[in-house]
């Protein structure tokens, strides 16, 4: 496909739709599937053949709307005009249908307000596409502006000015350490090497988090393209994928997206008509949170055991096979077509001084809507929690955030007001992390809220080691002690200095900030750690305290599935 | 290879480029503990014992997988580093059984020396005391997991220097057990040749020599250089 050829696609795919009279989007992504979205959908087209209207209305399933747990959620588009519908059933979805065929307004029972401040406070930049175009479907990604962005760089741009481009919009890794993406670009574009990699990261692991995810399953031609611009702006021509094997709907959506891609010529040999030869393979994980680590995911795609390694050597200079690799997150390779399309100076305007863009939060816990947001960087955690998601439920009050997930730590109610981004959630002792946001009432209780992200470290240390392997089970042994009120003020003090060991001498990413919710829970709820010790009790009303069982916490813990291990 | 200065406990020395920086702190006649480094396998930079302090560097960097570079300030024994390392051997002693009064390699075990060294008297953390077994399904040689500190030093020198690949490492965290093959008794190994080497180059009791007293059970790790010395002269070329 030449460059012409993906215009008129473009254009003829946005005629087609002008043409409808009515388009019905229904909610596909993971939660919505498990909600009950897939017989909604079903019923629409059965519905939409019945009337015999089937070139005028048209039922797609779409990716992400955003409150998941809403769904499934179904949305109206006649001329131009959107309604959104929660928890949809299949029989509310063909009274909705019938409505609209027979021209009357369409039941407004389970329909959202157009101005929900969850809709209008967000900005959708990377999820532009989420929830309004059918991911397997190449035709409606061109339409909506896809692959132009490629084009454009490959036909009238250096790559040095892709990776300047890159550079002055002040895009920042969106996987949670905010490295300078235009210095990594430029890194590995320097690197010496005859062969270079790129790598999207799309292995996930965080609890509560699942912005990539749902960036890979609603709009999968948006991370091919960013990989694409990438591998043309450092000067490769291989493309890996690491998908979490969890995320079954999002590896089959990649599978049938870069098979496209490679039908009409956007990946494989002379993309678009250009000298630029990219291709494209998914590497499926097997669920492992370490090889969400850069060298541990370069090992696992390597087919080696998912362990990490020591750097520097950084993957820029050595990488998979030893040559340079360039491995940005998913949500960070997405935001690159808008960088390229709309201009470096339009990204770098939105957010703060030092946070550009927007940030794809996973709303969860505590609040009224959870699901998933992106908002411009240096937006208020009030404003996410209150506004955006509708305060917490049942009048109960805030407690704390827990941004970054288990490599994070938690925001106490006096930090409401901090803004997200990259900086100040450094300065109040966490990070932005990946995206997870967990919000908890007063009935959670941090010492808690501590053991079971530790309890998530100690379960996905690799084992390589020794104070990410045997520090954290300890540390979750002290936290067990702790919230079953069982803890003395010098277990307190062994954790304390655990998790200053950990932290400081763990091999990678996982081990050295394990301690954080424990660290960032002391920090700012102490006191709630010293009434668990002191007088036995949980303010929280959460732990049930009474005296731990003697003994190691069981077999299953500590022998491997199936070794022949027990010696009696 | 271009010769580098760097400072090692506020003295200058030299090294060369391609050096790591724990080789130039041995060099300089520094002891730094170690227990899954072992001369001639590849790096591990597992046990975290070799940890040093570079200036610049928010956190302590193990010497074996650091490159040494010119003008780096070194320190390799302050307060910090060996309380890190006094921890380092409690959490291990802490993770299995390591009895020095049973174990077949006492006197002879360095993970008991390492301990000796740093002043390691007593263990303050809660012993895991898991209950593995023992695998002596071997003709000459057994394996106790209780004893293993998981250095991967058995599995490097049979993948990298016998070239078999017999062991291997199954489950992850605290789980993570040798295996033999893929997790069978070491007796039943098609690939494993009886050569040895795993039980020479392992630091503690967990692998040893069958039918031997504890006065007889020692290492020999001078073995593994031996051996690589000799394929580099070509001594054995037929």
């Amino acid at each position: 496909m030449i460059r012409a050829e993906l215009k008129r696609m473009a254009e003829e795919e946005r005629q087609r739709q002008e043409r409808l009279f009515c388009r019905i989007m229904v909610c596909a992504g993971t939660p919505c599937l498990s909600a009950g979205a897939l017989p909604v959908l079903e019923a629409l087209r059965e519905a939409v053949a019945e009337s015999r209207l089937d070139a005028g209305i048209e039922a797609v399933g779409t990716g992400c709307m955003g409150p998941c747990s809403r769904g499934p959620l179904v949305k109206v588009r006649i001329r131009g005009k959107e309604t959104v519908y929660e928890r949809v059933t299949p029989e509310l979805a063909r009274q909705i249908l019938f409505s609209v065929v027979k021209g009357r307004r369409p039941p407004t029972v389970a329909a959202l307000p157009p101005e929900l401040p969850f809709f209008a406070r967000q900005m959708k930049v990377v999820l532009a596409n989420s929830g309004s175009i059918n991911p397997e479907r190449i035709e409606e990604y061109a339409a909506s502006g896809g692959y132009s962005a490629l084009s454009h760089a490959l036909h009238e741009m250096t790559p040095e000015e892709v990776c300047r481009e890159i550079s002055t919009s002040g895009l920042r890794g969106r996987g949670g350490a905010g490295y300078p993406t235009g210095v990594k670009w430029n890194l590995a574009r320097k690197a010496p090497g005859e062969r270079k990699y790129v790598v999207a990261n799309g292995d996930e692991g965080d609890p509560g988090a699942y912005m990539d995810r749902s960036v890979m399953e609603s709009d999968p031609h948006r991370v091919l393209e960013g990989m694409a611009l990438a591998g043309y702006a450092i000067g490769a021509e291989q493309g890996f994928i690491y998908v979490r094997g969890e995320y079954y709907l999002a590896g089959r959506r990649l599978e049938a997206a870069i098979r496209d891609a490679e039908r009409k010529g956007l990946l494989g040999s002379r993309v678009l008509g250009s000298n630029f030869n990219f291709r494209i393979d998914i590497r499926t994980g097997a669920g492992a949170f370490v090889c969400g680590e850069e060298t541990s995911l370069m090992a696992s795609i390597m087919g080696k055991r998912g362990q990490p390694w020591h750097r520097p050597p950084y993957p820029a200079q050595r990488g998979l096979w030893g040559s340079p690799t360039l491995i940005n997150n998913v949500e960070t390779l997405a935001a690159v077509p808008v960088v390229i399309g709309r201009g470096a100076d339009w990204f770098a305007g939105v957010g703060t001084a030092r946070s550009k863009g927007t940030k794809v939060y996973a709303l969860s816990g505590q609040v009224e809507t959870t699901g998933l947001i992106e908002v411009p960087m240096g937006t208020t955690l009030r404003e996410v929690v209150f506004e955006i998601g509708g305060g917490i439920p049942s009048g109960k009050q805030f407690k704390a955030a827990q941004t970054g997930g288990p490599s994070g730590g938690s925001i106490p109610a006096e930090h409401l007001d901090t803004p997200l981004d990259y900086e100040s959630l450094e300065a109040i002792g966490t990070i932005m992390g990946s995206g997870g946001l967990i919000i908890m009432d007063e009935t959670s209780c941090m010492p808690d809220v501590a053991s079971f992200f530790l309890d998530f470290c100690r379960d996905e240390s690799c084992g390589k080691c020794v104070p990410c392997r045997v520090g954290t089970i300890e540390m979750h042994r002290l936290l067990r002690r702790i919230t079953s009120g069982t803890a003395t003020m010098d277990d307190l003090y062994r954790l304390e200095e655990l998790c200053d060991l950990v932290g400081a001498t763990s091999l990678c990413g996982l081990g050295m900030t394990a301690p954080n919710p424990v660290v960032s829970t002391l920090r700012y709820f102490r006191a709630e750690y010293e009434a668990h010790i002191r007088e036995r009790r949980c303010p929280a009303g959460a732990c049930s305290i009474e005296p731990l069982p003697p003994g190691p916490e069981g077999p299953e813990l500590l022998h491997a599935a199936g070794a022949p291990e027990e010696a009696d | 290879m271009p010769v580098i200065t760097l400072s090692i406990d506020d003295e200058l020395v030299s090294g060369r480029a391609d050096e790591s920086l724990l080789q130039v702190i041995r060099e300089h006649g520094i002891t730094l503990p170690t227990l899954c480094h072992m001369e001639g396998l590849s790096e591990r930079g597992g046990c975290r014992l070799c940890i040093v302090e570079v200036e610049g560097a928010a956190r302590p960097l193990p010497a074996c997988t650091t490159p040494a570079r010119e003008g780096m300030v070194v320190r390799t024994d302050t307060e910090r580093l060996r309380r890190y390392r006094r921890m380092i051997v409690e959490l291990m002693l802490a993770e299995r059984n390591h009895y020095c009064a049973v174990c077949v390699s006492i006197g002879n075990c360095e993970l008991q020396r390492v301990a000796a060294a740093l002043g390691v008297d007593h263990v303050r953390y809660e012993y895991l005391s898991p209950r593995l077994s023992m695998d002596l399904s071997h003709d000459r040689f057994g394996i106790d997991h209780n004893r293993c500190i998981l250095c991967t030093r058995c599995v490097r020198v049979c993948d990298e220097v016998e070239g078999v690949h017999t062991w291997d490492i199954s489950g992850r965290g605290v789980r993570s057990r040798i295996i033999a093959d893929l997790n069978h008794p070491w007796g039943t190994s098609d690939s494993c040749t009886s050569c040895g080497k795993c039980v020479q180059v392992c630091p503690t009791g967990a692998l040893f020599t069958k039918g031997v007293v504890v006065g007889e059970m020692v290492k020999d790790p001078g073995m593994l250089l031996r051996v690589l010395e000799g394929r580099e002269k070509k001594e054995w070329a037929g």
